[in-house]
């Protein structure tokens, strides 16, 4: 909008509503897309996002049903009431897609990530980095003389906790896998 | 009842068994053996196009003036890139079309072979759906599959991608009947509550408006019989967009003129001034909204639409109905009469006056010129000359095309060939080829700029070999009018490569193809020029030239709501801002 000199709020001259009207009430939600798991389906589903500039905050995807070939790709995003509307409507109308359900809307979720963390360093901020882990219950699943590298599991929000503590004492290296979830009860 | 056949041989049985009769295409090395298949049958008539950009958009015509899904057969890299535009232009349109493309052999896919591109990758985009066959044995039941995702729920192109291994290997055809087509079903039955709703504002509105789209179109013949009983039920008026010209006759008395940016000043103020929209089959598309936060203010808006991704995507809907025009109406007509066809007619008859008065401005009036041909003037005498013929127009696009969309009357659906949402040039000629190849009796017109139609003109080899009488009606001011249009609306008049230098000289061009070549520039000649084109038996470009800085009006200026049309000259000083500018 800059590049085209648009001042925000100008939409008194557009034909497009150039403002945000909800600026205020961008939402995150957690999708749970069940796909046939084809050649392809992923980079349909990406480039959804991509090419209607949606956003992705994460995504993960795994074959949960081998005889059926059918994938699920857990998907968090954000943006207005409207967008979300849209996200769920355009993957829906996708040939390979079965359901699109979205979790923060349709009750509780549970929502779990994992991650590793490789932690470098030694005399008290190693002691302390296990202690952390210890209180985070972080497993350690791999050890030297000056690092670690600890397992964690949890919610994004737990996962950013603990990294954030890690980062002074000598955090090197994180993999996350993106948010897997599912709905609570029967 | 399964048999035994190689994969190029499955391509022609499962187009047969789909009921295919003629195919647009050009063959190059990854579709050898499926043109040495078409070679030796002959229940489908295969088109040699002269660029594969032509034989999609021939395809195009194909489908709209006949509601079958157009077919395509291009080769491998090339081949299948050029095709592309085609295949965005009947995305953008809704418009069903099979494209099957040949692939280099799959042991060499990913190595950078000769003519390779990653044709489902290129497509995944711009298709419904599209499939790479790696196996024979799931050839046929993918292309039984593509025609039904191509043909189901809102129309489109699909692609089938075919390695030549694929094609000279031997595997087990799957018949139509037991093909896997599935669970790709779109709901097309209206929700019954939701009809209920409508029916019910219905009944109380005091300014209602119906505004269709190519929903309709698509949804087959019997939504048109569909659309004209409710309208001829309800007494509303009704408009249409670009998409949606013939659905309702443009002869009857309840017909406004199309709306939207070059639309009539009637309808457009009609959509802004209502209590009551029904869009049937229309998706609020910002030729039509112009600004959005101003669009038809006081209104409730009923959506009726097979794509559940339409609602609320532009505009949010009171009442959304999603599934089929045809269901939808079949359920929401008999309520109507049910209940007691209450139209509230007092207030529907002081609406009706209302727009009378809007009618009074005459809103498509030019001023008319004895020594040069005004372009509006050559699409009303080519209606006055060829009205009530059996009669196809298709058009390129610019301002031709909007001229054509207001000057000339449809009174049938599938009758009118434009590219709306992409607004491809080039579109019109290979269109035209591909409605004359399906209904070779009618008369078939293009109408055209010259700028727009040179860009697919070696189509006129096609018509040629096919003995196709397609008639090229080229409005021709040696500009880009459109463009010239907004360079001087928005651009401070400065023209930037907007004229067309070195024309070739058309008439001499059709005798070179072995067409018949018409210049008139007379008006005075205009008529008989006309007559000789219709009563030529064989391919036609009529150059016509034209008044070389005419304007389209009615005109909706970018960011400016409904009811800020400007309807000639004398209104567009100023018209739109900087911010305006912006927008395309």
């Amino acid at each position: 909008m800059s590049a085209l000199n648009i001042k925000q709020g100008a939409s008194g001259h557009s034909a497009y509503d150039l403002r945000d009207p909800n600026i205020q009430l961008i939402e995150v939600h957690t999708l749970a897309v069940l796909v046939d798991n084809e050649a392809g389906v992923l980079a349909r589903v990406i480039g959804l996002f991509s090419g209607r500039g949606y956003n992705i905050e994460s995504l993960t995807v795994a074959e949960v049903d081998h005889t059926g070939h059918r994938s699920r790709i857990t998907i968090v995003t954000s943006g207005t009431p409207q967008v979300i509307e849209q996200i769920k409507r355009q993957l829906e109308r996708m040939v390979p897609v079965h359901e699109v359900h979205d979790l923060t809307v349709e009750g509780p979720a549970v929502q779990r990530e994992l991650a590793l963390l490789k932690v470098v360093g030694t005399g008290d901020k190693r002691v302390e980095a296990l202690r952390l882990a210890d209180i985070f219950r972080a497993n350690v699943v791999d050890s030297t003389l000056e690092s670690f590298v600890f397992e964690i599991t949890g919610t994004p929000e737990k996962v950013d906790a603990f990294a954030d503590l890690m980062r002074p004492l000598g955090l090197m290296d994180v993999a996350r896998t993106g948010v897997a979830a599912l709905s609570r009860g029967a | 009842m399964t048999r035994q056949m190689t994969g190029a041989k499955m391509v022609v049985q499962a187009l047969k068994d789909q009921g295919v009769d003629v195919i647009f295409g050009y063959p190059g090395g990854a579709v050898l053996p499926i043109y040495d298949e078409i070679f030796q049958q002959n229940d489908i008539q295969h088109i040699l196009v002269r660029h594969e950009q032509g034989a999609v958009h021939a395809a195009e015509g194909y489908a709209r003036s006949t509601g079958k899904p157009g077919v395509v057969l291009v080769t491998s890299g090339p081949g299948a890139t050029n095709a592309v535009t085609g295949i965005v232009d009947a995305l953008m349109d809704s418009i069903p079309l099979v494209v099957l493309s040949g692939q280099v052999p799959t042991f060499m896919i990913g190595n950078d072979a000769f003519q390779e591109a990653d044709t489902v990758g290129i497509t995944r985009p711009c298709t419904k759906h599209n499939w790479l066959v790696r196996d024979t044995d799931k050839l046929s039941d993918t292309i039984h599959q593509a025609f039904h995702v191509a043909t189901s729920g809102r129309p489109g192109p699909v692609l089938v991608d075919i390695p030549k291994d694929v094609q000279f290997a031997t595997g087990t055809y799957t018949p139509k009947p037991q093909a896997n087509i599935s669970h790709y079903q779109p709901r097309t039955k209206g929700d019954p509550e939701a009809i209920a709703a409508m029916v019910a504002l219905m009944e109380t509105a005091e300014r209602p408006i119906f505004y269709t789209g190519g929903g309709v179109i698509n949804s087959g013949p019997e939504a048109t019989r569909l659309v004209r009983a409710f309208v001829q039920e309800t007494g509303f008026p009704i408009t249409s967009t670009l998409m949606g010209l013939g659905a309702y006759p443009a002869s009857g008395d309840k017909w406004l003129g199309m709306l939207g940016m070059h639309g009539l000043y009637e309808a457009n103020l009609a959509m802004h001034g209502c209590d009551l929209m029904i869009n049937i089959g229309a998706r609020f598309d910002d030729r039509i909204t112009g600004r959005v936060a101003d669009f038809s203010p006081n209104s409730k808006k009923i959506h009726i639409d097979i794509d559940p991704s339409s609602i609320n995507k532009v505009i949010r809907a009171d009442v959304p109905i999603i599934g089929d025009v045809t269901e939808i109406l079949t359920d929401a007509l008999a309520l109507w009469k049910a209940r007691g066809s209450r139209t509230n007619t007092t207030a529907v008859a002081a609406w009706w006056k209302q727009i009378a008065q809007w009618q009074a401005v005459k809103c498509l009036s030019y001023t008319p010129d004895s020594a040069i041909i005004k372009p509006q003037y050559a699409l009303e005498r080519l209606e006055a000359l060829t009205v009530g013929m059996d009669r196809y127009i298709c058009t390129e696009v610019g301002q031709h095309q909007m001229w054509a969309a207001q000057f000339l009357g449809f009174e049938d659906p599938n009758r009118w060939m434009t590219s709306g949402g992409l607004g491809t040039m080039g579109y019109g000629m290979p269109a035209s080829v591909g409605v004359q190849v399906a209904h070779r009796d009618a008369l078939v017109i293009n109408v055209a700029g010259e700028a727009s139609w040179l860009m697919n003109m070696q189509e006129m080899g096609t018509a040629i070999q096919y003995r196709l009488p397609v008639k090229q009606f080229i409005l021709n001011n040696e500009r880009l009018g459109m463009v010239r249009q907004w360079q001087e609306l928005l651009h401070g008049e400065r023209y930037s490569h907007s004229w067309s230098e070195a024309l070739p000289d058309f008439v001499k061009l059709a005798e070179a193809f072995g067409a018949k070549g018409i210049r008139v520039s007379d008006p005075a000649d205009l008529d008989e020029a006309i007559r000789e084109m219709i009563a030529y038996d064989g391919p036609v470009i009529f150059d016509c030239l034209v008044s070389k800085h005419e304007n389209c009006f009615p005109m909706i200026p970018s960011g400016k709501p409904h009811n800020e049309m400007l309807l000639g000259e004398a209104d567009t000083k100023g018209a739109i801002g900087s911010t305006g500018a912006v927008l395309v």
